[in-house]
C-alpha cells in the first residue's frame, strides 16, 4: 500500500504522541514513579473494557449515529456470562452466552433507529435504562456469583485471560484480543463492503441511498456488531470482578465514546479511526493509572480527561479548517 | 485627472500552490453601473470575489474604493470597508426577525443594551429601497419565501451603506417571476448610484441585467464591453474559447427495444398517471416547470419516491422500483441535487465513484482497493474530471467536476437506463458540452436516457422525443422536430396550444 495522504497518518498517530507525552510529563513530574514493563501489562489490562466497545462504537459514531446504552449491555452480558457458567455451560458457554446477549441488545437498538426512525441518541437512551433493568431483573438485584465447584473453576479460567499476571506471558489474552479486534476493525473499515458504507451512510445519508446502499440493513448490522463487542467487553469485566454485577459499567459509555473521540472521529459521522479509539482508551487508562501512582484524588483525573477530550477535538476542528483551505 | 471609479481591482494575482487561480485580472465598477462578471465554472469568478470580500489574499494586485487603497484582511474589514455580498446560499438567520437579520453584527446598543429603534429607520428605508415596504420588520425570517429571504440579505448591504454589492449567481434558487423582482431590486440600485458586480453563468439573465460586462476564463481578463453590442454567441465564444455550434454534438443513433414502460403511475408526492416507454439508443426528455412532478416521476421510476399504485417494467420484466434493486438491475439515476443527495461531498472522488458499484454486494465482501483505483483513474480521464487524483474530496472541486463525477458513477455501473435529473443544472457552459456529447454517446451505445431539464433549448438540442408535465401530469411523447420552445412552453404552462 502506498501512502498518499501523511494528513491521515498523523490524525492516527496523534492520540499515540499523546500517550506518550502524557508519560514523559509524569515522569518528569515524579521521576521516582516511572512506567514500569509491570505498569505497562497493568494499565493495557485496564484497557480491555472500554477499548473493545470503542471499536464498535467508533463504527456507530462513524455511520452518524451514538450508542448511549453501552454500559448497560456490558452489564447486562457480565451478567448472562454468569449465569450461563452458574448453569454449568462452561467457560466458552459463558462467553457465548455474553456474546449473544450483547448482539441481540445491538441489533435491537438498530431496529428501534430504523423502525421507528427514532434518533440513535433518544432510542439508546431508553435501551440504555431498558438493558440496566433486565440485567437487575434476571440476577435478583445481586451479583451472580458461581459457587460450585465447577462454576468456580470456569469462572477462574475466564478470569486468566484478562488478568496480567501469569509468569513469562508478556500480554495478557484479553489484550491480544483487544489488538487483534481494533486490527479487524480497522481494516474492515476500509476494505469491506460493509465499511464503505458505514463511512458513505454517515458522510451523507441520502447520497448512500441514492446509490443503492440498504441503509436500513447496514444500520441494523453495525448496531449487532457494535453490541457483539460489547458483550465481548461483558466477558472480560466479568473475567475481572469474577461475578456478573447489574450495577457494574455504569457511566462507562462516556469513557467509550470519549476514546472514539479522542482517536479523531467526528460526532457528525463520516469520519473516524478504529486504531484512533484504541489509543484513546489507552490513555485515559494510562492518565488513572499516573494519577493514582502520583498519588493525585479522583477528580483530578476527572479534570484531567475532561480537558483532554475538549482539547482533541478543538485540535481536529482546526486541522480540518486548515485542509478545508 | 480621470475620476476614479467607485470598485477597482487591478493586475490581481493568486496561486493555490502549482494551480494559478488569477493572472493579472482586473475589474472596473462605475457608481451605478451593473457588471456582469462571467466565466465557465473554474475561470476564477469566485477566488476574484473572495479576495475582494477579505476571505482570501492575493499574492499581488491592488484594490481601490473611489481611489482608496483597500486590502481588507478578514471578511469583517471589507463589510467596514463597503462591500456586501449576496451569496449563492442564503445567510441568513432564518429564527431571527427581518429586523434582527438587517442588523445582525452591527446591533444599536447603548452599554450592552439592544435598542433596535435607534435604527429602525434605516431598516424601514433599506425596505423601501426595494421596493418591499410589505415587507414588516418584525416578521420571522422563517416564515418568508426563498425569494424574500434574499431580499433580506439585499436590504441587509443597504442598511450598512455599502457602495458596492456583489451577487455571486443569486438566482440559482430562484423562481422565474422571483429572477424578475431580483432584476427590478439591482435597477433600483444602479440607480441609487451603487457598484454591483453581477456573477452568473446564465447569459439570457446577464443580457436583462447588466450594462457591461467582463469575461474571465482561466484565471484571465479575455475580454470585456457593453451589454448592448455584444450578441449572445460572442460571449459564448468569450467564455469557452470555441464555437456555439459545437454545443449539441449529434452521433447517429438507432432505436432499439423497449427498456422502461411506466403504466398508470401514480407516487405520493405528487405524479399522477404517467405513462412513458424509454427505448434503448434514444433520449427521451420530460420538460416542465419546477413542481410540476417532473423529478417526482424520476425519482417514482427510480424508487426514491415511493408508489402509490401504477406499473414499471424494465426489459419487459416487471420492476418493483427501490434504488438498491434499480441499479442491480441496470438503472441508473443522477440527483438534481448534487451536493445534499448526489454526492457525499466530503468524501474522496474514488468513493463518490465507485459507492454504487459495491451496493449490490454481500456486506462482507472484500473492496478490490486496487482494481477500484485504477477503474476510478480510467474515468477521470474518460470524463476529463479536473482533479489532484482519486483521493481528493469532492467538495473541493468546480460544480461542473463534480457533476462529472455523478455522471462517471453511472458509467462506472454500466447501467443500461440512465435517468437524469437536470444533468447540467449550476455548471458551466464547457462541462454542459461535454454532458451532452456524453448524453449522446450512451445513446449511441444503445443505452436508453431520460432526462429532466429547466432548460427547453437544451431539451430541444439533444432529445429523440419530449413528453411535457405540468401540475402532476404527463402528456404524450411527439418527435422533438414537432416541439419548439414555444409549444414547450405553453404545455408547461398548462395551455392546450398545439405546436
Amino acid at each position: 500500500m502506498k501512502i498518499t495522504l501523511p494528513g491521515h497518518w498523523i490524525g492516527t498517530l496523534a492520540p499515540f504522541l499523546a500517550v506518550v507525552v502524557v508519560v514523559l510529563l509524569f515522569w518528569v513530574y515524579a521521576p521516582d514513579q516511572p512506567m514500569t514493563l509491570q505498569t505497562w501489562q497493568f494499565v493495557a489490562a485496564q484497557t480491555v473494557v472500554v477499548g473493545l466497545a470503542a471499536v464498535g462504537m467508533t463504527w456507530v459514531i462513524i455511520s452518524a449515529g451514538i450508542d448511549l446504552s453501552v454500559g448497560s449491555v456490558i452489564a447486562l452480558s457480565g451478567v448472562s456470562a454468569a449465569l450461563a457458567v452458574e448453569a454449568g455451560w462452561g467457560a466458552i458457554g459463558g462467553v457465548l452466552a455474553a456474546l449473544v446477549t450483547g448482539a441481540l441488545c445491538g441489533a435491537y437498538n438498530g431496529v428501534l433507529i430504523v423502525g421507528l426512525r427514532l434518533p440513535p441518541f433518544i432510542a439508546t437512551l431508553g435501551t440504555m435504562g431498558f438493558y440496566r433493568g433486565v440485567a437487575k431483573w434476571v440476577a435478583a438485584n445481586e451479583s451472580v456469583r458461581p459457587e460450585d465447584a465447577a462454576g468456580v473453576s470456569f469462572t477462574a479460567e475466564i478470569a486468566d485471560w484478562v488478568m496480567p499476571v501469569a509468569d513469562g506471558q508478556w500480554l495478557a489474552p484479553a489484550v491480544w484480543l483487544l489488538l487483534a479486534t481494533t486490527v479487524l476493525g480497522a481494516w474492515a473499515l476500509r476494505w469491506t463492503v460493509l465499511g464503505r458504507h458505514t463511512v458513505a451512510i454517515g458522510s451523507s445519508e441520502l447520497t448512500a441511498r441514492l446509490c443503492g446502499v440498504r441503509i436500513k440493513q447496514t444500520k441494523v448490522v453495525i448496531y449487532a456488531l457494535a453490541g457483539l463487542l460489547a458483550g465481548l467487553a461483558g466477558v472480560m469485566l466479568f473475567g475481572r470482578l469474577t461475578v456478573g454485577d447489574p450495577t457494574s459499567a455504569v457511566g462507562i459509555e462516556l469513557d467509550v465514546i470519549a476514546a472514539v473521540v479522542i482517536g479523531g472521529a467526528s460526532l457528525a459521522g463520516g469520519q473516524g479511526s478504529v486504531t484512533g479509539a484504541l489509543a484513546g482508551a489507552l490513555l485515559m487508562a494510562v492518565l488513572r493509572n499516573r494519577c493514582t501512582a502520583v498519588g493525585w484524588p479522583n477528580f483530578v483525573q476527572e479534570i484531567i480527561v475532561g480537558h483532554i477530550i475538549i482539547l482533541a477535538v478543538a485540535i481536529d476542528q482546526w486541522r480540518i479548517r486548515k485542509t478545508n483551505h | 485627472m480621470t475620476r476614479s471609479p467607485l470598485l477597482e481591482m487591478a493586475a490581481v494575482d493568486k496561486a493555490f500552490g502549482a494551480t494559478v487561480a488569477l493572472s493579472g485580472a482586473h475589474l472596473r465598477v462605475e457608481a451605478g453601473e451593473v457588471r456582469a462578471l462571467i466565466g465557465e465554472n473554474g475561470a476564477g469568478k469566485s477566488t476574484l470575489m473572495r479576495i475582494l470580500s477579505g476571505v482570501e489574499k492575493a499574492d499581488s494586485g491592488t484594490i481601490r474604493i473611489s481611489g482608496q487603497p483597500f486590502s481588507p484582511a478578514n471578511p469583517q474589514q471589507a463589510r467596514d470597508g463597503g462591500i456586501a455580498m449576496v451569496h449563492q446560499e442564503l445567510a441568513v438567520v432564518e429564527d431571527l426577525t427581518v429586523e434582527e437579520n438587517l442588523l445582525l453584527g452591527a446591533e444599536p446598543s447603548v452599554f450592552g443594551v439592544y435598542l433596535p429603534a435607534r435604527m429602525r429607520d434605516r431598516v424601514i428605508s433599506s425596505l423601501s429601497l426595494l421596493g418591499r415596504n410589505d415587507i414588516q420588520p418584525s416578521t420571522a425570517v422563517a416564515r418568508l419565501s426563498v425569494a424574500d429571504r434574499q431580499l433580506v440579505e439585499i436590504a441587509r448591504a443597504l442598511v450598512h451603506d455599502a457602495p458596492v454589492i456583489v451577487f455571486d449567481e443569486p438566482t440559482s434558487s430562484l423562481g422565474a417571476q422571483d429572477i424578475e423582482h431580483l432584476f427590478e431590486v439591482i435597477d433600483r440600485l444602479r440607480k441609487d448610484g451603487r457598484a454591483v458586480v453581477y456573477i452568473s453563468h446564465f447569459l439570457e439573465e446577464v443580457q436583462s441585467v447588466a450594462d457591461t460586462w467582463t469575461v474571465l476564463r482561466d484565471g484571465e481578463v479575455v475580454g470585456e464591453g457593453n451589454i448592448s453590442d455584444t450578441t449572445t454567441e460572442e460571449l459564448v465564444s468569450q467564455m469557452i474559447g470555441r464555437r456555439l455550434e459545437e454545443m449539441y454534438p449529434r452521433i447517429a443513433r438507432d432505436k432499439g427495444k423497449e427498456l422502461i414502460e411506466v403504466e398508470g403511475l401514480n407516487t405520493r408526492s405528487g405524479v399522477k398517471d404517467a405513462q412513458l416507454t424509454l427505448h434503448g439508443g434514444e433520449v427521451l426528455g420530460i420538460a416542465g416547470l419546477v413542481g410540476s412532478g417532473r423529478s417526482e416521476l424520476l425519482r417514482g421510476i427510480y424508487g426514491l419516491d415511493s408508489i402509490a399504485s401504477g406499473s414499471v417494467r424494465f426489459e419487459g420484466k416487471t420492476h418493483r422500483p427501490d434504488p438498491n434493486r434499480s441499479i442491480r438491475a441496470g438503472i441508473g439515476f443522477a440527483s438534481e441535487d448534487r451536493k445534499k443527495e448526489g454526492l457525499a461531498t466530503d468524501l474522496s472522488v474514488a468513493t463518490n465513484l465507485t459507492l454504487g458499484a459495491s451496493s449490490g454486494r454481500h456486506f462482507f465482501s472484500i473492496l478490490g482497493l486496487k482494481k477500484e483505483r485504477k477503474d476510478v483513474e480510467v474515468q477521470i480521464k474518460q470524463f476529463g474530471i479536473r482533479t489532484r487524483g482519486p483521493e481528493q474530496p469532492i467538495r473541493s472541486l468546480s460544480g461542473g467536476n463534480q457533476q462529472k463525477v455523478a455522471l462517471a458513477r453511472l458509467v462506472h455501473l454500466d447501467v443500461d437506463a440512465v435517468l437524469l435529473d437536470e444533468p447540467t443544472r449550476g455548471i458551466d457552459v464547457g462541462s454542459k458540452t461535454e454532458v451532452y456529447r456524453w448524453i449522446g454517446e450512451l445513446a449511441a451505445a444503445g443505452k436508453g436516457v431520460l432526462v429532466v431539464s429547466s432548460s427547453m433549448q437544451e431539451l430541444l438540442g439533444i432529445c429523440d422525443r419530449i413528453q411535457v408535465m405540468h401540475r402532476g401530469k404527463l402528456g404524450a411523447s411527439r418527435a422533438v422536430d414537432q416541439w419548439d420552445e414555444h409549444s414547450l412552453m405553453v404545455r408547461a404552462v398548462g395551455g392546450e396550444g398545439a405546436a
